[in-house]
């Protein structure tokens, strides 16, 4: 045991302090987080499903903590601006891992309807708040949510009540910022009661070129015939290390559609988990990594079809440029009782330089003998003679490689279910492979 | 007209009046060109040339070195040029970059189009136009202009308005994919095209679409080699010349009646190049 020493120390130390600014609910969990941590402590390179991310070494700087939960010196939306045009969503903040709390009400949002920090959702909805936090999520298995779950001091959280349609797309901008290296433990907590409906953008940013760490634990819960859209953005950058875990529970005939896209970014691991209990729940997992110079993304998933009748779709795709290394290591398990499950999953990359790595490990694991499955994955260069096509036409040939990059990444664009949004992100990758992306242009960072 | 000088010369005369003669600047010529693929060679001494408004008919067998010919004219880097020399309006073509000759005005026919998914027609076309405005020194066209000139050239080789959303080839008949070359053409407006076997795979009312749509844009500008294994083409392309091309060399050049003679006696009995006046 090595990196784990200074958390265990951290938590024995501070406790008191951390549950001070906390709600009560996330405090209930701590002391078996801060048990399960003790015992599995983080994952070693040893664990194959760790093999290609050091998470000891991620963890061992010592990395400051807001414990005290220290004000910003600065508002957000006064430095932020990241509309996405003919979208306009409904906006909100985290920095580092606090919810920033609007000055005004949202005037957009349906009755009932919550969105905003764990604190004031769980003074307003206790036994709501009691009864999904840390339920998808378990600490005894993984020690990163373990570590998470110990030292998260907020959530941002959205309710959305039976039957309620929230029109206007979500955006939640998390903005990491600070004078010091910096550890953040960010939740989202989304409640999704049956037949309601909303969307939601996450975007990843860094204020400051300042190495970052930051956990991350989703639990999203969607009720019967519910709809939800899970779009999420990093555009961070090198120094900017990331752990993600998102957990999704469906109940029957309900769709979610989970898009994690990765611009820029130093390392990142994003776990994904799908839990499909209910019959004719349909799941679509997909996502995209542009990855160049020394960046990493390690992608894990693990999709369960516990019931008949369900449809998942996962398709991940990475773009390799420079020494950069991708993961993908998948799994679809489809239980002895998940008859007429459909369940396809498709890895592909693109290796533009002999020194990129990929790593591949699709894996159906299926019980059930009337089902339709499917996994693969492809691992290539770009096609050389589409690139010869191009250039015959008198388009350059950086040119015509970024066309052909950008035409790679196409289909994972075209799952998204916004038009504007699926224009702006195309128009962002675009952006990425010309080497112009620093942040979306939009938003005027200092 | 002699078509194998021993002294090779950049310029021809031509008799304006009876007593003006002008240089002309052949618009290709090709000299001794030989090429390997992958160490093998193809062509063994091509000398050809190629002048404004005319149009070039080359016939011979499979594997006779037609393709080749025409991957070595628009730069396929995976062709490597061993001797010879080819002059594109007395310029050295053989050091442009395949997308510089594109610009210059050169423009293949591609024999098997290629798919390129999700890249889509308008896009393609769009970055494509765009850089041969470039070239001219002109501004990009604009969004409008644009959709005006696909809609026009798109009419031309009658393919539908569903064109422009669609990726480059993918899903195409064998017959769209050709028609979407010659619309290509329209959009390039080049110089000198090269249609490698665009007659290959087609039905005859596609045929007759993209022989219409080469001869709309058939000026004395312009100029246009055919490579084609058939006849059948050339009933609808009047060729002014007709070379077959036989293991790497031309064996034979002489004028139209030379298609049908072959077509009707077939290639055997010309298989050594001709002898040397």
């Amino acid at each position: 045991m090595g990196a784990e020493k200074q958390y265990i120390d951290l938590f024995a130390q501070q406790e008191n302090l951390i549950t001070k600014h906390s709600p009560e609910v996330m405090n209930k969990l701590r002391a078996q987080a801060f048990e399960d941590f003790k015992r599995i402590g983080f994952p070693s390179s040893n664990d194959e499903n760790y093999r290609y991310t050091d998470v000891q070494k991620a963890f061992s700087s010592d990395y400051g903590l807001n414990l005290n939960r220290l004000d910003m010196s600065f508002k957000p939306e006064d430095v932020f601006h990241c509309d996405l045009p003919n979208l306009g969503t409904s906006l909100y903040f985290m920095v580092n891992d606090s919810y920033v709390e609007k000055t005004h009400k949202d005037k957009n949002l349906p009755d009932g309807t919550f969105v905003g920090g764990f604190r004031k959702f769980a003074e307003m909805h206790p036994d709501v708040a009691a009864r999904y936090y840390g339920k998808a999520a378990s600490t005894a298995h993984d020690g990163i949510i373990a570590i998470n779950s110990m030292l998260a001091q907020d959530a941002f959280v959205i309710y959305v009540p039976k039957g309620v349609v929230v029109e206007k797309p979500m955006q939640l901008i998390n903005i990491l910022r600070s004078k010091v290296e910096m550890m953040a433990n960010r939740r989202m907590l989304i409640i999704m009661e049956a037949h309601s409906e909303a969307r939601l953008l996450v975007c990843d940013h860094c204020l400051d070129y300042k190495k970052f760490l930051a956990t991350q634990v989703v639990e999203i819960f969607v009720g019967e015939g519910a709809f939800l859209d899970f779009y999420e953005l990093e555009e961070t950058n090198d120094l900017t290390t990331r752990f993600s875990s998102l957990h999704v529970k469906q109940e029957a005939n309900s769709n979610v559609l989970v898009n994690g896209i990765t611009l820029m970014n130093g390392l990142s691991r994003n776990n994904y988990y799908f839990e499909l209990n209910g019959e004719y729940a349909e799941a679509t997992l997909c996502g995209m990594g542009v990855m160049d110079k020394e960046k990493k993304v390690d992608v894990y998933s693990h999709i369960t079809h516990a019931v008949p009748n369900c449809h998942s779709t996962e398709l991940f795709k990475n773009v390799l440029n420079d020494h950069s290394v991708g993961s993908f290591a998948a799994r679809i398990l489809v239980k002895l009782d998940a008859q007429k499950t459909r369940a396809y999953q498709s890895n592909r990359n693109l290796l533009l330089t002999r020194d990129a790595r990929m790593y591949s490990k699709p894996q159906l694991e299926i019980y059930a003998d009337d089902v339709k499955c499917s996994h693969g994955m492809t691992t290539g260069q770009l096609d050389e003679n589409a690139l010869f096509y191009l250039r015959s036409r008198g388009i350059p040939e950086a040119e015509a490689r970024m066309m052909l990059s950008v035409a790679f990444t196409a289909d994972v664009l075209d799952h998204i279910r916004l038009e504007p949004l699926r224009e702006r992100l195309t128009a962002l990758v675009e952006k990425r492979f010309r080497g112009e992306l620093a942040t979306c242009s939009g938003c005027s960072c200092f | 007209m002699p078509l194998r000088h021993k002294n090779y010369s950049v310029f021809r005369w031509k008799a304006v009046s009876d007593n003006i003669k002008i240089y002309i600047i052949n618009m290709l010529e090709i000299k001794n060109l030989h090429a390997n693929i992958e160490g093998k060679e193809i062509l063994k001494g091509i000398d050809l040339k190629v002048n404004a408004g005319e149009i070039h008919a080359i016939m011979g067998p499979n594997g006779s070195g037609k393709s080749t010919l025409s991957s070595v004219l628009v730069g396929n880097p995976a062709f490597e040029v061993t001797e010879g020399e080819v002059l594109y309006n007395g310029k050295n073509l053989l050091e442009l970059e395949p997308e510089d000759r594109s610009r210059a005005g050169i423009f293949l026919s591609f024999q098997y189009p290629v798919e390129i998914p999700g890249v889509s027609m308008v896009n393609f076309m769009r970055a494509a136009v765009n850089e041969h405005r470039k070239y001219k020194g002109l501004e990009p066209v604009s969004a409008t202009d644009f959709l005006k000139l696909m809609r026009e050239k798109r009419a031309i080789v009658e393919l539908d308005n569903k064109l422009a959303g669609r990726s480059v080839n993918e899903g195409f008949s064998g017959g769209e994919k050709k028609r979407n070359e010659i619309f290509q053409m329209a959009m390039l407006e080049p110089k000198l095209s090269i249609l490698d076997e665009t007659d290959s795979g087609l039905d005859i009312d596609a045929l007759r679409i993209v022989a219409k749509g080469v001869n709309e844009m058939r000026s004395s500008e312009n100029a246009t080699i055919v490579i084609t294994h058939y006849q059948r083409l050339l009933e609808y392309i009047k060729p002014d010349f007709v070379h077959v091309l036989y293991n790497g060399r031309i064996v034979k050049s002489a004028g139209p009646e030379l298609a049908l003679e072959l077509e009707k006696k077939g290639y055997d009995w010309i298989k050594e190049p001709e002898t040397k006046a």
